[in-house]
């Protein structure tokens, strides 16, 4: 183990992990990639704080992107919107950090009090990747955040933070209780109730009435307390003239309660309490398992959750930060390396190389010149550069899609097999208990009433109420293994529904991670390696994505070495002139240029030919297409030029199929002009700009290659390299609404072997207290065996 | 007798009950995961004696 140990840390940075350079930093017989790790490395070993790398090999992040800027956390009203609390002394805040990933990171988190004393104490959450800080006041926010950037854990502070809401895990805590209390008193009534099934001898029957009274106490709390929201819903919606499944349910608990009550009452039968805590128990236990909730996905993102809070404002050459809200048109504000341009602005200084992938999807950053307008949501990798504000954040071409309309309805999500089939269910249970109680009114009035109860009682859908819930919470935990996350369980049956797809261009269908480049031209590995030796000094976008697809290790220095910004590269390597760039700069012809951004090569005054970067569509794409094509219409939105037409025709043969320059609104119109002809859409997207269209669509699934990165609002989230199960996705989803369906079948035979029972007036609470448990568990079994089956079939499991 | 057994144990039963209700409300089953690794953390600091 410490060989093993030994072997690694010699190859390898030990703070990151990150392959060394040739002359690596040392301390302490370790060896460092950067200054930046070895600072971590110095700060925490000064602390006693070794032990960090004790857990884990390797547990750092690379530090070579320097440099924090948190002064905007100095002002009172942007600090006052993120703390959870504060008071003279004290202050608490919860802070989501992204990088946490390991043992080590807890450990070094939750001693960050060894650093500096005045940080109380300090509690990770490592599945939502938060942690919480009590610290005294002696130390401001800022000191607190920075100590956690110098340590190599930024926290990722967005607007959204701003807006922290924490309601849906008080709800959840709510469920629980129920449950809890549900689950107690289902457990003491069954203890209570096994007496009266098995007959109670001449002494035991003194304790009957004993008995029946503590039943009915335990069933009080069961209905009033756990079952209460059967009622509410209930009553809501019929006064909406809705008949959903909670209609039957709430019937069910009420008659059985009052039966109860009549019969312990009047010392005439043992009544059905247990039955009564047994169903509300499983009842809520099939609303837990609908609420499955991902802690470390968030579906409901939108620009805010990835927008700084604040940007620096450059006035009379004085810097200061100002909230994003309070960002005004003609602002001039200063974007560093790595910061996110919060407004459409028009760039004044310095050279913008803006990465745009959280927007488009686009892969390679675009460059822009003076005078150019920059839209909103691209990150500067360059230098600092300096813009004037064009339009408020909220305005800008990006951001305004938030005041659409669509942000503001809630997706209508009533409609499932079960939503609908209830209602009958409801009309025809009314119909046999009113026709049973009629019948006995005419023969023998005294049967009317058990009778009319028992079949309200028995046919209490229980097991209908449950076939749905763990058939789609046993599909949800199928797809999660497949790297597709959904919202939440109607996210199954709407997919099953889908008959039109939409896909996005870039980042979705194409591949960001498998970018490369093709040479037109001859070129030998020779001359690949003087290439690669010139473009390594270049901090161009293009050069920086031709050495990382080269793939060649450095090995000559460059002499005489000569960039122009944005045009091209010349230096003498290894005593060869090299230049490499665009047309103009190397005093080429002009040419065609389309096809993207192409670099050209001369070496010692020779054309070689040039470098076309290509994007790669995703290998799995044509095998997608082909079988979705069978059962549904495809269409295509991208935001790109027309230059990628001629090699997606292969997949999308029709033209009308095909949309290029689409703007975020377009693709949100489109999506709706598919639905007024009835469609149900399915749009794929990954871009702040497909963040219309997602919400708008019938269903959203948001495709990323790493799921802790940002991704826009969603009902579902698709790991990119589960791209190629798409079709099978869609297959599972179909066959367990059929399960769904199966089930329902079931729970009827036992609705009926039941009802059988009742409306003969016979029912004891015997058979009763055997059906419900019995239909319950076979339809728990069935369900998920049943979902699993199919997951096999569709070779998803 | 059986009337003081029974409710003793639906006493303790009930015991339970509220205890876990304390143990919901105080954010014990917020988080699930991190305490089972910070239960492996040592206390005091170790000095690496592997060299």
């Amino acid at each position: 183990m410490l060989q093993v140990k030994e072997t690694v840390s010699n190859t390898l940075c030990f703070h990151c992990g990150d392959s060394l350079p040739e002359q690596p930093l040392q301390l302490d017989q370790h060896e460092f990639c950067c200054l930046g790790c070895l600072g971590v490395y110095k700060l925490l070993s000064s602390h006693n704080l070794a032990d960090y790398y004790v857990y884990n090999d390797v547990p750092g992040q690379t530090q070579r992107s320097e440099k924090f800027h948190f002064d905007y956390l100095n002002e009172p009203e942007i600090a006052g919107k993120l703390v959870d609390y504060t008071d003279q002394n004290i202050t608490i805040i919860t802070l989501y950090i992204p990088v946490i990933h390991c043992s080590s990171c807890i450990w070094l988190l939750e001693s960050l009090g060894k650093i500096n004393s005045d940080i109380l104490s300090s509690r990770v959450d490592f599945l939502k990747k938060q942690v919480s800080i009590t610290f005294k006041n002696t130390l401001s926010l800022k000191d607190v955040v920075e100590l956690l950037a110098n340590i190599g854990y930024e926290p990722s502070i967005s607007l959204q933070d701003v807006v922290k809401g924490q309601r849906t895990e008080k709800a959840d805590r709510k469920l629980i209780g129920k449950i809890a209390v549900a689950g107690f008193c289902f457990g003491n009534t069954m203890l209570l109730s096994f007496p009266e099934y098995f007959g109670l001898s001449g002494v035991e029957a003194e304790f009957r009435n004993f008995f029946g009274y503590l039943n009915l106490a335990f069933s009080i709390p069961v209905v009033f307390y756990s079952g209460r929201d059967y009622f509410s819903s209930a009553w809501h919606n019929l006064r909406n003239g809705i008949l959903n499944l909670d209609f039957p349910l709430a019937l069910g608990i009420l008659v059985m309660f009052m039966r109860s009550i009549a019969e312990i009452l009047t010392q005439t039968g043992a009544g059905f309490v247990d039955t009564l805590c047994g169903l509300v128990f499983f009842l809520l236990i099939g609303k837990w398992m609908q609420q499955h909730t991902y802690h470390h996905l968030s579906f409901e993102r939108d620009y805010r959750s990835y927008f700084p809070v604040a940007v620096t404002v450059l006035e009379n050459d004085r810097e200061k930060p100002v909230s994003l809200e309070q960002l005004n048109k003609g602002d001039r504000i200063l974007i560093r390396s790595n910061e996110i341009i919060p407004a459409d602005s028009i760039l004044l200084k310095g050279s913008a190389q803006v990465d745009f992938s959280f927007v488009t999807g686009e892969s390679l950053p675009v460059e822009k010149v003076l005078g150019e307008i920059v839209y909103a949501g691209g990150r500067q990798l360059g230098g600092a550069i300096e813009l004037e504000v064009l339009k408020p954040v909220s305005q800008s071409y990006l951001t305004k899609l938030w005041n659409n309309e669509t942000f503001s309805i809630e997706k209508d999500t009533i409609g499932t097999f079960s939503g609908k089939a209830s209602k009958y269910f409801s009309i025809v249970l009314l119909l046999i208990a009113a026709v049973s109680a009629a019948y006995w009114l005419f023969f023998d009035s005294s049967k009317a009433l058990p009778a009319f109860s028992a079949v309200l009682i028995i046919a209490c859908p229980c097991a209908l109420a449950l076939s749905s819930p763990f058939t789609l919470a046993a599909v949800l935990s199928i797809f999660d293994k497949n790297k597709f996350y959904l919202k939440n369980t109607s996210v199954v049956e709407e997919l099953a529904r889908i008959d039109a797809v939409v896909f996005d261009k870039t980042g979705t269908i194409s591949n960001p991670e498998a970018a490369g480049f093709a040479f037109e031209g001859a070129i030998s590995v020779e001359q690949c390696q003087l290439v690669n030796d010139l473009a390594r000094n270049s901090g161009h976008p293009l050069s920086r994505e031709l050495v990382k697809w080269l793939n060649l290790p450095a090995k000559f220095a460059v002499d005489q070495y000569r960039e122009m910004v944005g045009r091209g590269l010349m230096g003498s390597v290894n005593g060869h002139g090299v230049k490499i760039g665009s047309r103009s700069f190397l005093g080429l012809p002009a040419g065609n240029t389309d096809g993207g951004s192409q670099v050209h090569v001369v070496i010692d005054d020779m054309y070689l030919g040039n470098f076309q970067f290509r994007q790669k569509w995703r290998p799995s794409l044509a095998a997608v297409v082909s079988k979705l094509q069978k059962s549904a219409s495809l269409y295509l939105l991208s935001g790109d030029q027309e230059h990628d037409r001629q090699s997606l025709s292969i997949f999308f043969s029709d033209a009308g199929q095909m949309h290029f320059k689409q703007s975020p609104q377009e693709k949100l119109d489109f999506i709706k002009k598919l639905q007024h002809t009835g469609k149900k859409t399915l749009m794929f997207g990954d871009g702040l700009n497909d963040a219309g269209a997602l919400k708008q669509s019938d269903l959203g699934i948001a495709v990323t290659d790493d799921i802790n990165n940002f991704s826009p609002g969603c009902e579902a989230i698709l790991d990119g390299a589960s791209f190629g199960k798409i079709p099978a996705f869609i297959r599972q989803a179909k066959d367990a609404v059929k399960v769904i369906h199966m089930s329902f079948a079931i729970s009827l035979v036992y609705n009926i072997v039941g009802l059988s029972f009742a409306v003969q007036g016979l029912l004891s609470p015997l058979v009763a207290a055997v059906l419900m448990p019995a239909s319950t568990v076979t339809i728990i079994l069935f369900t998920s065996v049943a979902a699993r089956l199919y997951a096999r079939k569709n070779q998803l499991l | 007798m059986i009337f003081l057994l029974i409710g003793i144990s639906i006493l303790l039963a009930l015991i339970f009950l509220v205890a876990f209700f304390w143990a919901s409300k105080s954010g014990q089953h917020d988080d699930t995961y991190t305490p089972s690794i910070r239960i492996l953390f040592d206390d005091e600091i170790k000095n690496t004696d592997e060299n």
